[in-house]
């Protein structure tokens, strides 16, 4: 594919996919270890009630109270889950599972009682993203990459995610040790002195920064997916937490470059006209990798691993 | 003069506060409608090894917690040398309960062991090959430096609770407070850590732990701390491991077989 057809068409979804699906793995890293992989799930299912909301308030659809609705019912969750799961003494995952379907389930009636068909707002957008709308149609070529009019008219999305990344990033870099000591030993972080309590909920927050980001790129499908399966693949690669967290970013890209072509490519290689979803088949990529790596991983037999589950 | 007796005994209390590695006032904590520590005061003594003793469910675990952050107290007092908790962390090593964490957790012995000099690297303090050698130092203490590099789930029990009390040592605290070290490990670890905490004792640091096999008591510890939800007794071994406070501590709820073994053991 030459570069005129490539850089317009599939360089801005390509990058987008990938920087979406980095930004989830490398906080869902850290859910998965902490037994919290559910949260990423429980996040990008209440975007969809926060981001009503904020339509409803405002009347546009624009970045910035659709990300502040999102967040804000992030939030919400989070503390409802605490709230069920302290009052009712119920275990977490249930209390996940209650608050993210009612939410998720009250955005639905609310998104179908209100008229949205003017705008670009419905549930499978929520759920599959829109990743092959997010063409790049001033630039001409790789050319374009240096030409400051053509990138004037890149999607927006693009540095958006980008910025996101380069937060969850910055965190994850700043907070490593903490992040690493509460979660293996938060007992003896505590002793440390380290706030667990304030950096477990800064962590929820980062992921619900990332979830809402790649959300609103990508749609809810490849969040879960990357909040879990890339690090969950990686941990059987590897017995170290640096480790784990540079082959989850590798199988994070992976699934993004693979399922983005295969989408595209794939139905035309076996005869068929349309291409499928790529969110789709991004996420499906990624559960194949946990497959693999589930069979072939090099660490996936260990003997201190939980019997149960 | 009452009150001046009353401000004497004040003072005098204060002294102890202020000479004890870690003291306890009124501290009571609850997890849910009853309390599992009720107002319980401690003294522990400076350079000695004492062991908090009690029955399951007895609030020892709690206790400790409590007095380190790491559960929230209802109320209570809680000093090390003298000054509050919060200015005094650097000199507290803590070893906690062995099942309290999920060993399959991908890291390595020696990342463990590094764990415990958070408060030295900070944030993003270099890792300098002193660092590193210091933790080896530490492995080879507990008889663990030949396995450093592996990961910490292929570890047999008695080796895992060797790598804590590592990491507690490359805290190079004053006051070390361990949570059942010796539950479920086998004899040479067991051997191994007590030699451990006795040089450090030796060394001049305070050693505390919580602590359930009655039998070791008399050749392990100066002092004993008996508690059941309340304190029941707190002195040295010789004066308050008895059986009278024994009783008061367990109740009807010491096996035959363990009365039996504390009859032979107290004489």
């Amino acid at each position: 594919m030459s570069g005129s057809e490539f850089v317009p068409l599939s360089l801005t979804p390509l990058l987008i996919g990938i920087l979406s699906a980095v930004a989830c793995a490398l906080p869902g890293n850290f859910l998965v270890l902490r037994r919290q992989a559910l949260i990423g799930d429980a996040i990008s299912h209440v975007v969809l009630p926060g981001i009503v909301v904020a339509f409803l308030l405002t009347g546009v659809i624009a970045a910035w109270p659709m990300m502040l609705g999102a967040a804000g019912a992030a939030v919400v969750a989070v503390v409802l889950i605490e709230a069920i799961r302290r009052l009712g003494r119920i275990e977490p995952g249930a209390a996940m599972g209650v608050v993210f379907t009612t939410m998720f389930a009250a955005g639905v009636l609310l998104l179908e009682q209100t008229d949205t068909s003017t705008v670009h707002l419905d549930v499978e957008h929520a759920l599959y993203g829109n990743l092959e709308s997010l063409i790049w149609l001033d630039a001409t070529g790789w050319a374009s990459l240096v030409d400051p009019v053509a990138l004037a008219g890149l999607p927006v999305e693009l540095p958006r995610i980008l910025v996101t990344l380069a937060g969850v990033s910055g965190f994850i870099w700043l907070f490593w040790r903490p992040l690493k000591l509460s979660t293996f030993d938060e007992g003896f972080a505590r002793t440390l002195g380290i706030r667990t309590g304030h950096l477990g909920l800064a962590l929820v927050i980062v992921a619900a920064v990332a979830a809402v980001a790649a959300f609103d790129a990508v749609g809810s499908i490849i969040v879960i997916a990357m909040f879990i399966c890339p690090p969950a693949a990686a941990r059987m690669m590897t017995n170290t937490l640096e480790g784990q967290v540079g082959w989850s970013v590798v199988f994070a890209i992976l699934s993004a470059v693979l399922g983005y072509v295969l989408a595209g490519y794939g139905p035309l290689w076996l005869g068929a006209h349309d291409a499928v979803s790529a969110a789709g088949m991004i996420a499906t990529m990624s559960g194949l990798i946990l497959a693999l790596a589930a069979r072939f991983g090099p660490c996936r037999s260990r003997t201190g691993a939980p019997v149960q589950s | 003069m009452i009150e001046l007796a009353a401000r004497e005994g004040r003072r005098l209390e204060n002294d102890a506060i202020g000479d004890s590695p870690l003291a306890v006032r009124g501290l009571t904590v609850s997890y849910g409608q009853k309390p599992a520590v009720f107002s319980v005061d401690m003294t522990v003594q400076p350079g000695a090894m004492t062991a908090i003793i009690g029955p399951n469910g007895a609030g020892k675990s709690t206790l400790l917690k409590a007095a380190l952050g790491i559960v929230k107290p209802l109320s209570g007092q809680v000093t090390v040398f003298g000054r509050p908790l919060e200015e005094q962390r650097a000199r507290i090593a803590y070893v906690p309960q062995r099942a309290s964490v999920d060993w399959d957790f991908p890291t390595r012995v020696i990342d463990v062991v590094l764990m415990g000099l958070y408060r030295e690297l900070g944030l993003l303090g270099r890792l300098r090959a002193r660092h590193k050698a210091r933790a080896l130092d530490c492995l080879a203490r507990v008889g663990m430096r030949d396995f450093a590099d592996r990961q910490i789930g292929q570890l047999s029990g008695g080796q895992q609770q060797r790598v804590f009390l590592a990491r507690a040592l490359a805290q190079e605290a004053d006051l070390y407070l361990l949570d059942e070290p010796f539950a479920g490990v086998d004899a040479a670890t067991e051997k191994a850590i007590i030699a451990v905490l006795k040089a450090l004792k030796q060394a001049g640091r305070t050693v505390v732990v919580v602590h359930h096999d009655l039998a070791t008591v008399t050749d392990y510890f100066d002092n004993v701390f008996l508690i059941n939800t309340r304190r029941v007794a707190e002195g040295p071994v010789i004066e308050t491991f008895t059986a009278d406070n024994l009783q008061a501590a367990y109740g009807g709820r010491l096996a035959t077989a363990q009365v039996d073994q504390l009859a032979r053991v107290l004489g």
